[in-house]
């Protein structure tokens, strides 16, 4: 008994000690990346932000419900146009960002339980392409939607969006704060550091709520799920609206972030790439998908230093590194799925279902063992 | 002065409904035999080939790169004879790509979670992109003009030598497909592994070597369908394997996946509808939506018959898991 307890103060203490050390670090991150790499890491930092953002979303559709979404950059795309219509001179318009923002994610949302409905009998891979379909549906018309009526400016896209902020307070240069100059890169991080936190938070509670258990019981199998009396069609849809409008949110941070929105940002590749940061850390476990994110956009950033690193190499560029970069990205995607099928950081139950069973004997006679003591 | 000019309009909108429904047969004919290579390894593994749309893309580019040394060179045979060498080298190039691809980065993960494979895809279809783009360049190649190019004129319409060729050609290779999947024992052998991988195994079929062949074959139509496609449009590009391999996607799904019937027809349809709206869509809507969304067009009319058949239109019906 004491020892049990000591363990477990031992164990709260690391975790408070650890858990304030990743708050400071978060703090303090983009002034270390700003002072050791420049203004333009910051810029990426928030970048980072804004896919964990979108790649949690898409985690609830295809991490927790099993819902193959190859559209999702739809739903981004919808927030940004919201966003880029209603506070642009495009329109004449300027309504308040905080106005804007929930907004775009309640018509995202709407729009998740469009391609939701008539989608709700389809399986897997039909499903996959209906979605991918949708997608382009959406993309296709906002490149195209400048005539007749000019409604989303074609592919030219819609420039100088008003920038967020708030109080007569805009992000988009730097401003004073406490007699110290902040630029706005930095404070944009820290708006999203703070939506990212929330939309953690948010997600994590969904996981163990009711229709967290519910949604997964449907991906591991639909027929049990109905049979145990989960009304399967609310519930999809559910996880389609949940998704989508976490993808509203983040377009609308997107536009007012960018200043600049147009059709060729929500191309399919996108919605390719977010669905890489999901499996590749780790579906359905909100760890995995943060670090699949943080990757996937920072190394093809990082990708850019291959050109130096030639140079130094062989005494010169001897393949344009821009051609190499997207090289290496895929090579990366393919070697990290062959030796970690289940992602790079799954969760323990589904890492348990792809340990060999060996292993899995070995976890289960340790339990007995441990029992019988 | 008032019917007289819409008698001549008529006259239009049919003529365009002749030339559109050619040009969209010899298009569907060639999305038909795209299609067949991802309904075959869906087929069998149940997994979306992401990568195949890259074959293609490669085949046009390697018949390409042959043709354009073949004529640099300065031998003297007929164009025909070097389109069929280029041709010859391209295929042989696809289907050892294709068994390479599946070599390396689907049969590690025959037993992972369904979505890792489609991420490898996924990597698949960059690298190659990329390696295309570093060996070729970013910018269009244009198909010599040494192919016969006479023109026919059917009732209003005009149909090349080409396109009599390319939808010939389509036809004859989907009928020799048929043959073999019908008639041989490789081909029993596809079919039995498609039912059941594993009892097929027990039978004595050599899975491996039939899912090898498989995508063997695939990515060959895949090179005869990228030479077709650079041949009709004129050009190839390191891009081009993505819109092409979504549209086969598309219509293999439209079809019913994993069906081989199904993959012709829906390819063809897919063609026909997509020159149809080409055509029609401006008119349709009084000028309101231009012929610029005739992928919207297709995409509409997938899922719609999804809606309505979820397992495409030849696809059976899949019963769920018990």
């Amino acid at each position: 008994m004491p020892n049990n307890w000591r363990r477990f103060t031992s164990d709260r203490r690391a975790a408070y000690v650890a858990f304030v050390l990743l708050g400071l670090l978060l703090a303090a991150a983009p002034f270390l990346v700003g002072a050791s790499l420049g203004n333009g890491w910051v810029r990426i930092l928030d970048f980072v932000l804004l896919y964990i953002m979108l790649a949690l979303g898409l985690n609830i559709v295809v991490g927790y419900a099993g819902l193959l979404d190859l559209g999702y950059v739809a739903f981004y795309a919808v927030g940004a146009y919201l966003y880029a219509l209603l506070a642009s001179p495009h329109f004449g318009l300027h309504l308040p960002v905080w106005l804007i923002l929930p907004l775009g994610a309640l018509v995202a949302g709407l729009f998740g339980m469009t391609l939701g409905a008539p989608t709700l009998r389809l399986r897997g891979d039909y499903l996959a392409i209906v979605t991918l379909g949708f997608g382009e549906i959406i993309r296709i018309f906002l490149n195209n939607l400048n005539a007749p009526v000019n409604l989303t400016n074609g592919p030219q896209g819609i420039s100088m969006i008003d920038p967020l902020g708030a109080g007569g307070v805009s992000l988009s240069q730097s401003f004073e704060l406490f007699g110290v100059q902040v630029p706005g890169i930095y404070a944009i991080y820290y708006l999203f550091l703070a939506l990212a936190l929330l939309i953690v938070f948010i997600s994590l509670r969904l996981q163990d709520s009711r229709i967290g258990r519910a949604w997964v019981a449907i991906r591991e199998d639909e027929v049990a799920a109905e049979a145990m009396g989960i009304n399967t069609r609310n519930v999809k849809l559910l996880a389609f609206a949940m998704g989508a409008s976490f993808g509203g949110i983040s377009g609308g941070l997107f536009a007012g972030f960018q200043g600049f929105v147009s059709p060729e940002s929500f191309h399919l590749m996108e919605s390719i790439m977010i669905l890489c940061m999901v499996v590749l850390g780790g579906m359905g476990h909100i760890p995995g998908v943060i670090l699949g994110a943080i990757l996937l956009t920072v190394l093809p950033e990082a990708l850019r230093y291959i050109g130096p690193l030639e140079e130094a190499l062989f005494g010169r560029v001897v393949v344009d590194p821009a051609d190499l970069r997207m090289l290496i990205f895929g090579l990366a995607l393919i070697v990290v799925m062959i030796f970690r099928p289940a992602g790079l950081w799954p969760s323990k139950t589904r890492q348990r279902e792809f340990s060999s069973e060996a292993e899995v004997l070995e976890h289960e006679q340790d339990a007995l063992y441990d029992a019988q003591r | 002065m008032v019917p007289r000019q819409r008698l001549q309009q008529r006259n239009n909108i049919l003529d365009i409904f002749l030339q559109q429904l050619i040009n969209g047969l010899v298009l569907g004919s060639v999305y038909a035999l795209i299609a067949l290579g991802y309904t075959m390894v869906y087929g069998i593994l149940e997994l979306i080939n992401f990568a195949h749309g890259e074959v293609v893309m490669i085949g046009a580019m390697v018949t390409l790169a042959v043709v354009n040394m073949l004529l640099a060179s300065g031998v003297d045979i007929p164009g025909i004879m070097i389109v069929a060498a280029g041709l010859l080298v391209a295929i042989s190039v696809c289907m050892a790509l294709g068994f390479a691809i599946e070599r390396i980065a689907y049969r590690p993960l025959r037993k992972a979670p369904r979505l890792a494979p489609l991420i490898t895809a996924i990597g698949v279809s960059i690298v190659l992109q990329n390696v295309a783009m570093i060996i070729w360049g970013r910018s269009y190649i244009s198909f010599p003009p040494i192919l016969p190019m006479t023109r026919h004129e059917i009732g209003g319409a005009g149909i090349t030598d080409l396109q009599i060729f390319i939808f010939l050609l389509a036809l004859v290779l989907m009928a020799g497909l048929v043959m073999l999947i019908n008639k041989t024992r490789i081909g029993r052998a596809m079919r039995a592994t498609a039912q059941a991988p594993e009892i097929a195994g027990l039978m004595g079929v050599n899975v491996n070597a039939v899912i090898s062949f498989t995508f063997i074959l695939g990515s060959a139509l895949a090179a005869i369908a990228g030479l077709m496609v650079s041949a009709y449009y004129g050009i190839a590009h390191y891009y081009m394997g993505f819109l092409l391999g979504l549209k086969a996607f598309t219509a293999a799904v439209l079809g019913g996946i994993g069906n081989i019937a199904g993959a012709m027809l829906g390819g063809l349809l897919l063609g026909v509808i997509e020159s149809m709206a080409a055509g029609y869509i401006g008119d349709l809507t009084g000028g309101f939506l231009g012929s610029h969304y005739q992928d919207v067009f297709a995409f509409f009319v997938l899922i719609g018959v999804l809606v309505f058949r979820p397992s495409g239109l030849l696809g059976e019906r899949v019963a769920e898991r018990a």
